[in-house]
């Protein structure tokens, strides 16, 4: 049977789905889905299939909605989704991920605003807080980035079901090696250039987007506020490896699914030129050397007056191969390309903000 | 005249009830008081609490409760066959 690639799109109107042909060429728009809710993030559960959505919507608040027909029909839940009647209200969801754990013991973990961390072992029908984060000694410092307080990157070990990595604004990447008790900052190496007082603080960094490698657990990435970082020991110390990239500031990131050496990003000016493309012309930058060099393409992207950003989620891959790479954009754009980053190709047009995109393959 | 202890009817926006499928914009509940009937209604469709109380609990920012036509709280009492509005706020963009 042929593989086809669904792209899922969170929007501030909505979630929407383009499904693709087998050339990853074609691409039809489903939506707006989730009742028009501000969707954050879509996943995929690994085994079930189910798509994972996080939001909220304004007058009715946060959930996670899900659906297991791909996005035909959805429901929606935000049971135990509190920090209690005493605690700060929750706003909205940022991330959902699914854990890699085994068959039928799959944990979801949804971050949120204010920042912290949810599980459910149950689908998500219902939610309990991860307290060992919040009770964080270093929680009453932590400071919200211009998004906000937000918990915004879930990275879960591909065997290890007791470790978990999350990144959050702007307060930077923690690792628990106990399932969720005991929580330890990981951003040694890690410049925080608006400190100047002490740039490479214990915590206090602005992590834009933590992803890891394909090769086993110990090797991730991130885009960050100040800079391009590598690991290859779980975040105990982090290189910088933004030589070579138009700017070190950028949101999105995504890993190679199979070879560990490779990452997209794309480099944006700075916060104070309007965290756009540089010279507004569009392009997504990759590495295959694990970011010791750069490559860079806009071979089918706008070269001219491409006044457009990109946001933290909004950048995924597929798992064919060649592996299909996918960014939208603070303008309503998704682009592809089908031949892992070289060339691109306007996939859809005119959708609201594109504020996450996600992509799974379908049968 | 209503006769003691007939339930409120509360009447739910369209964008709500879209949240749960089968739900109804009218139904009929009991409570003597704004919070007594929430629950009451979340007892009818699961998961309707959450959508209107924030923690506190309260009444979330952008949703409107009217008893009688009158702008309540959850303390507000609410009569026996007394007509219960639930509206969003005209927010959002």
């Amino acid at each position: 049977m042929t593989d086809r690639v669904a792209l899922l799109i969170g929007t501030p109107k909505g979630a929407f789905i383009l499904d693709g042909d087998a050339s990853r060429r074609d691409w039809s728009v489903r939506g707006p889905l989730c009742e028009g809710w501000p969707i954050h993030d879509i996943s995929v559960h690994p085994e079930s299939g189910a798509l994972l959505a996080g939001g909220g919507s304004p007058w009715y608040g946060p959930a996670v909605w899900r659906s297991d027909d791909l996005g035909r029909s959805w429901t929606h839940s935000s049971e135990g989704l509190t920090y209690g009647d005493d605690g700060p209200k929750l706003k909205t969801v940022w991330n959902v991920t699914a854990s890699n754990g085994t068959a039928g013991s799959r944990t979801i973990y949804a971050g949120v605003e204010p920042a912290g961390l949810f599980r459910s072992e149950d689908g998500g029908a219902t939610w309990a807080h991860v307290e060992g984060l919040t009770n964080h000694p270093t929680r009453p410092e932590w400071q919200p980035g211009n998004g906000g307080l937000i918990l915004h990157s879930i990275v879960p070990h591909p065997d290890d079901r007791n470790r978990v990595w999350v990144g959050i604004s702007a307060v930077g990447a923690f690792e628990t090696r106990d399932g969720g008790a005991i929580w330890e900052t990981r951003n040694k190496g890690v410049r925080a250039e608006f400190n100047p007082e002490n740039r490479y603080p214990e915590f206090g960094q602005c992590v834009h987007k933590l992803v890891m490698a394909a090769d086993g657990g110990e090797h991730l990435y991130q885009q960050n506020h100040c800079g391009v970082y590598r690991s290859t020991d779980g975040g105990r110390q982090w290189e910088e490896i933004s030589a070579g990239l138009p700017s070190d500031f950028g949101f999105p990131m995504a890993a190679h699914p199979r070879d560990p050496g490779t990452v997209w990003t794309i480099p944006l000016t700075q916060p104070e030129e309007g965290r756009l493309m540089p010279d507004a012309k569009a392009a997504v930058w990759r590495t295959h050397d694990g970011g010791d060099s750069w490559i860079r393409s806009g071979d089918g992207l706008p070269q001219h007056d491409a006044y457009v950003g990109v946001l933290r989620e909004a950048m995924a891959v597929d798992r064919l191969d060649p592996v299909g790479v996918y960014f939208g954009t603070s303008t309503g754009q998704v682009y592809g390309s089908a031949d892992e980053g070289r060339t691109w190709s306007l996939v859809a047009d005119n959708l609201p903000p594109v504020w996450s995109v996600e992509a799974t393959v379908v049968r | 005249m209503v006769a003691a202890g007939a339930p409120a009817i509360v009447h739910l926006p369209r964008s709500l009830i879209a949240l749960f499928p089968g739900a109804q914009r009218r139904l009929e509940v009991a409570g003597s008081t704004v919070a007594e009937v929430i629950d009451d209604l979340d007892r009818q469709v699961p998961g309707m609490r959450n959508r209107l109380l924030d923690a506190g609990p309260e009444i979330r920012a952008h949703i409107n409760v009217y008893v009688a036509a009158e702008r309540a709280g959850l303390d507000t009492s609410v009569p026996a066959g007394a007509d219960v509005h639930i509206i969003p706020a005209v927010s959002g963009g």
